[in-house]
């Protein structure tokens, strides 16, 4: 549905996209990940029509966002990081104005405006001005926009931003519901949204691409099971002697203790699982097995790794 | 055609959710009539002074020619270069601030259906200045009896006369997120392109004629004669047209640099 190839983006010397590509299927959920200037406002203005590229293609339903922007304009909901909205106008003037510059009219422009409504949850707000609403409300009319003429794509950047738990929550259900009829692509440098909403991950640093895949995959790919985490009730020195002498292990290490439980720290070879292993050997001493995980790396530990190895390689992109 | 009319719409809606449209139209309203007043005060007084002198060799008074005409030339023009920075100062500039430019930018429109709704928007709130005018005008017809068909010509180099500032000052506008800077460098420019003729005063040169064929109020003294000059009428077209022009260019830049 969503096309890039080759994006590369410069304003003036400086290169904010550099070589980007990746595809977003029909009816996806995408999540574009990176931290702040990484590059991912930039993407989504290009695939939106609003900055010409550089170099590279974009094409938003078969149409080249360059070549053909109408088309694939008309094809695209886009809601900016600041909603943009009038706060002169209510949010049903609003609608209506949003409607018919994307050429909807009539009687089906007062058909979308009461779907929209209903969708985002602004119908009890919609004969009040925008300005006087709450940022969450402000969002919402936003993305009421965005969806107004029923968009194959939708793009939405930060969607989330300055938004209070509760809204955040609804948001994401929000999005979630949405997957499937559109194609959603939403940028975000908070993780547990990527989680929670994406089927697929970009991440992007530096405005290159460092890692794509589903928020499993990335989890998995990172963090193997070289290191177990083990809590055992026991005595410390013959528990670390036992779990030392199973094959595979390289290394045990006192984690912590407390309440005469320890944790040890298991590093085992590559590509190794000695969970069972471990567990086996505490059994069949008679001591007490409390936890047994891989230290699993969390989705915040991945980022970092994935985006400072990034930095690491290329210190000239600094 | 429906793009640019529907951004028209938004911009005048926009003019009278805010206070700028009636500040515009108020402001305009009493230095309009004040002025009118003043200028018809002076020529009854004048009149009735002709008629107990018997008129002897002094040329006849005309209302077309001692009321109306100096509305126009020497004050109306002024008021103006005051007046339209208000109006165009904010058409790019409260877009880029409040984000709205990138809705717009996204639609599925063209640049040229945006910036000719904006400026019909613009001047959708200028002729209803314009109207202001002529109604206090038209009080002359109650008690007068001037001549209507210059009144035409009038009409026509004040709308010429305003489209060429709003197409200029919504250029300025693309400028800056800053509506206030926008009006003051509008303000400015105006003024400048208002008093180049002075030059005309003291150099007779290539540049002399240039620049005052450059400035904006040589063009409007036939139309305020009650005259419609082609070159007068090309001039104000041409300086539209650039206004608008430069407007796309600025656009263009825009989506370059974000």
């Amino acid at each position: 549905m969503i096309e890039v190839e080759g994006l590369t983006k410069r304003y003036g010397p400086t290169v904010a996209v550099s070589d980007v590509t990746f595809q977003v299927r029909k009816g996806e959920v995408l999540g574009f990940l990176g931290p702040n200037g990484a590059g991912k406002t930039t993407t989504m203005r290009v695939i939106t029509g609003y900055l010409p590229p550089t170099a590279g293609t974009v094409r938003v339903a078969g149409f080249d966002v360059v070549e053909q922007p109408l088309e694939a304009k008309r094809r695209t909901g886009y809601l900016p990081e600041l909603p943009p909205v009038y706060p002169d106008m209510t949010v049903d003037e609003y609608l209506a104005f949003a409607g018919r510059i994307k050429g909807v009219a009539g009687a089906e422009l007062k058909k979308r405006m009461d779907a929209v409504s209903e969708t985002c949850a602004v119908s009890d707000v919609r004969r009040r001005q925008i300005g006087k609403l709450s940022k969450g409300y402000r969002q919402r009319v936003g993305l009421a926009q965005a969806l107004i003429h029923n968009p194959d794509v939708l793009v939405l950047d930060e969607p989330t931003a300055g938004l209070d738990p509760k809204q955040i929550i609804e948001t994401r259900q929000l999005i979630k519901s949405l997957a499937g009829q559109h194609t959603v692509i939403l940028s975000t440098h908070i993780l547990p949204e990527v989680s929670k909403t994406c089927e697929r991950v970009v991440v992007i640093n530096g405005g290159k691409i460092a890692a794509v895949g589903t928020p499993e995959e990335l989890t998995r790919r990172l963090q193997g099971f070289e290191t177990v985490l083990v809590t055992v009730e026991g005595p410390e020195k013959e528990v670390k002697e036992k779990i030392e002498r199973i094959e595979g292990v390289n290394l045990v290490e006192r984690h912590e203790a407390s309440d005469g439980r320890v944790t040890f720290e298991v590093h085992a070879a590559k590509d190794k699982d000695v969970r069972a292993e471990v567990a086996r050997a505490v059994v069949e001493s008679q001591w007490k097995l409390f936890e047994l995980k891989t230290s699993g790396l969390s989705l915040e530990e991945i980022f970092l790794k994935l985006t400072t190895k990034d930095l690491g390689e290329e210190p000239a992109a600094t | 055609m429906r793009n640019v009319v529907t951004i028209a719409g938004k911009e005048l809606r926009t003019y009278f959710h805010s206070p700028i449209a009636y500040l515009v139209m108020a402001l305009f309203a009493v230095l309009c009539g004040f002025f009118f007043y003043n200028l018809t005060a002076a020529y009854v007084i004048e009149t009735f002074r002709m008629l107990e002198m018997g008129g002897m060799g002094a040329p006849p008074m005309n209302i077309n020619e001692n009321v109306i005409r100096p509305l126009f030339e020497g004050i109306l023009t002024v008021v103006l270069l005051l007046l339209v920075p208000l109006i165009t100062m904010r058409l790019y500039a409260e877009e880029k601030r409040s984000g709205t430019i990138e809705l717009l930018l996204t639609s599925p429109l063209t640049d040229m259906q945006i910036i000719l709704g904006k400026f019909l928007g613009a001047l959708c709130l200028y002729v209803l200045l314009m109207v202001l005018a002529f109604l206090d005008i038209g009080l002359l017809f109650l008690y007068g009896n001037p001549a209507a068909k210059p009144l035409l010509a009038n009409a026509l180099g004040f709308l010429l006369y305003g489209g060429a500032l709003l197409s200029l000052g919504m250029w300025i506008s693309t400028f800056t997120k800053n509506q206030i800077i926008a009006g003051i460098v509008s303000f400015a420019v105006f003024l400048l392109l208002y008093v180049f003729d002075w030059v005309s005063a003291f150099s007779n040169g290539t540049v002399g004629r240039a620049m005052s064929f450059m400035a904006l109020t040589t063009h409007f003294d036939n139309f305020a004669k009650g005259v419609i000059d082609l070159s007068d009428l090309v001039y104000y077209l041409s300086v539209i047209g650039l206004g608008i022009f430069l407007t796309a260019r600025s656009v263009e830049a825009l989506k370059g640099r974000a």
